[in-house]
């Protein structure tokens, strides 16, 4: 019936994780590497708070921009982790996921025919969402040599008389890389004189391994402009109780409202309850969760490059983004014979745009055990190429 | 390198190599020997232990907590007096608490009678110790960090997009 599927939806490409994902169901014995998401449980003292919202009956819809003591924790930590002070009444929204997020930023603000810069290679579901919206992706390709940062020279060489918005996503999925406050501070008099929508993806911001985490809003000259997604996921290990939030100017939240109360309300009003302790009393939580990615991190990229996969240490999220080129493979050759030869699936570069080729995204966020023997086997796999 | 990471590492998991050790600190393997080695000399680690559930073996072991009432010593506090009951192989560890009692000491036995009679014979006449309560334990369900017979979860995440 695919007849009756309007142009758009049709022009939209099935993502490439995905496709390896359910390749790599199929194999018996494989380790997969591929996962984006943390491997702990949420934190006991998290669920225990939804589980007594359900005892007490909390069971109602929640207000549209979500619970006021969930907005106002939520406000609280920014101002307390990252130093940005955000009004709770006006200038936060709770919503499903960063991803509803995303998708609610780009229909707010696109016109048809506005461009959008994103970072190449990044998350899979940012050029979906900006075409979705009827916006023209423009790629920023990002160096391994420059550790996949932002340099002002090439944000400068893409902005047209068209461009509307600048898409952020530090630390980074899939690269792992980060950007530093000197490293912002050279982006913001573009963003000002250019007078660009930056939304920053911060949902990686409390796996920042070896220096503080900077939010672009933490530059007052440009606040205003900047729109923070954020969410609960990552940092608390709470990705299925489906809770983001965004911070930004109050006009702008006030407009995502018309399209956010129509299409999905509010998120759970359990998982929201669950929200407030994670922000009120979870610092603690982000610290040991980081603490344990740092470990694996260390331990994947140490041994990925004493097996040959040169790659430098990511500064955040809980990926490695190494090279590939060596083999002489294509990123997407490489995955499926590692995949079928030594029984380990990692997500081909190439999925996250045309600058990831020739590399793969791997995933640290698995024991120890489960890398040690990961690794094993892509060491065996990789002595053909030697 | 710092010295609380690799001690955090090492409560979790004593079997670790040192290469593995060397790789997840970001450190020569070298240079993670002889922090080990000054760590140990110190007394900083002063052993590596095992986690055993006795309940599942056939082996007789009874456990109690006994709470001491002491008298204190001038010039030297209670530092004599808790020497004196920690020298006991039977005493498995021991804390001065606040509170209403001096120290809060723990004690493997065989059977309860053993338990009784070091706690009658030995810990009560020691000179110092004012009074003991012994609470035996019935049963053990978190040890060292570690809740016994808990369900382990595999791993639950499913195939997603994106």
């Amino acid at each position: 019936m695919s007849r009756y599927l309007n142009k758009k939806i049709q022009m939209i490409a099935p993502s490439g994780i995905r496709k390896f994902s359910e390749m790599a169901a199929g194999v018996p014995g494989v380790i997969s590497l591929g996962v984006g998401e943390p491997d702990f449980i949420t934190p006991w003292h998290i669920r225990e708070e939804a589980i007594y919202a359900i005892e007490k009956g909390r069971t109602y819809y929640a207000p549209n921009l979500g619970l006021p003591e969930l907005r106002q924790e939520i406000c609280n930590y920014y101002q307390r982790r990252f130093g940005c002070s955000y009004d709770w009444q006006r200038q936060c929204l709770v919503t499903v996921g960063a991803s509803e997020a995303i998708d609610l930023c780009m229909r707010t603000m696109l016109d048809p025919g506005d461009e959008v810069i994103l970072l190449s290679p990044c998350y899979v579901a940012y050029t979906p969402s900006v075409q979705l919206a009827d916006g023209v992706v423009r790629y920023v390709n990002l160096k391994e040599e420059d550790h996949f940062k932002l340099t002002p020279e090439a944000l400068e060489a893409a902005i047209t008389p068209k461009t509307k918005m600048l898409f952020l996503n530090f630390p980074s999925n899939p690269t792992g890389g980060i950007m530093s406050k000197e490293d912002y501070a050279k982006l913001v008099p573009i963003i000002k004189k250019h007078d660009l929508v930056v939304l920053s993806d911060e949902i990686y911001a409390e796996l920042t391994y070896d220096g503080h985490f900077c939010s672009l809003a933490s530059f007052k000259e440009i606040k205003d402009q900047v729109i923070i997604l954020n969410g609960f996921s990552k940092a608390y290990a709470m990705t299925g109780w489906r809770v983001g939030y965004i911070l930004a100017d109050s006009d702008i939240i006030k407009a995502m409202i018309k399209i956010h109360q129509y299409a999905i309300m509010c998120p759970s009003i359990i998982s929201q309850y669950a929200a407030i302790e994670a922000a009120r009393n979870g610092d603690n939580d982000c610290v040991i969760h980081k603490e344990s990615f740092m470990a694996r991190r260390n331990y994947v990229v140490n041994n990925l490059n004493r097996i040959g996969l040169e790659c430098h240490m990511p500064q955040g999220a809980f990926y490695v983004f190494p090279s590939i080129k060596k083999t002489g493979l294509s990123s997407e050759d490489f995955c499926e014979k590692l995949l079928f030869e030594a029984k380990v699936a990692v997500v081909p570069g190439s999925a996250f745009g045309e600058s990831g080729e020739g590399h793969v995204r791997i995933s640290y966020a698995y024991s120890i055990e489960q890398l040690k023997e990961a690794l094993s086997r892509i060491e065996k796999f990789l002595k053909q190429f030697a | 390198m710092d010295d609380v990471k690799l001690l955090k590492i090492l409560e979790k998991d004593p079997r670790i190599s040192t290469k593995d050790l060397a790789d997840i600190l970001d450190e020569s393997e070298n240079n993670i020997l002889e922090v080990k080695n000054r760590l140990e000399k110190n007394k900083v680690i002063c052993g590596y232990h095992t986690v055993i559930n006795w309940d599942k073996t056939n082996c007789d072991r009874v456990q109690a907590i006994i709470e001491v009432s002491a008298k204190t010593e001038r010039d030297k506090g209670y530092d004599d007096v808790a020497m004196r009951i920690a020298r006991f192989p039977e005493v498995k560890s021991l804390y001065l608490m606040s509170g209403k009692n001096e120290f809060m000491v723990l004690i493997d036995g065989k059977t309860m009678r053993e338990i009784a009679d070091f706690v009658g014979q030995k810990l009560a006449p020691l000179e110092g110790v004012m009074s003991t309560v012994t609470c035996f334990v019935l049963k053990q369900y978190k040890i060292e960090g570690v809740v016994i017979d808990e369900e382990r979860f595999e791993d639950q995440r499913q195939i997603v997009t994106p």
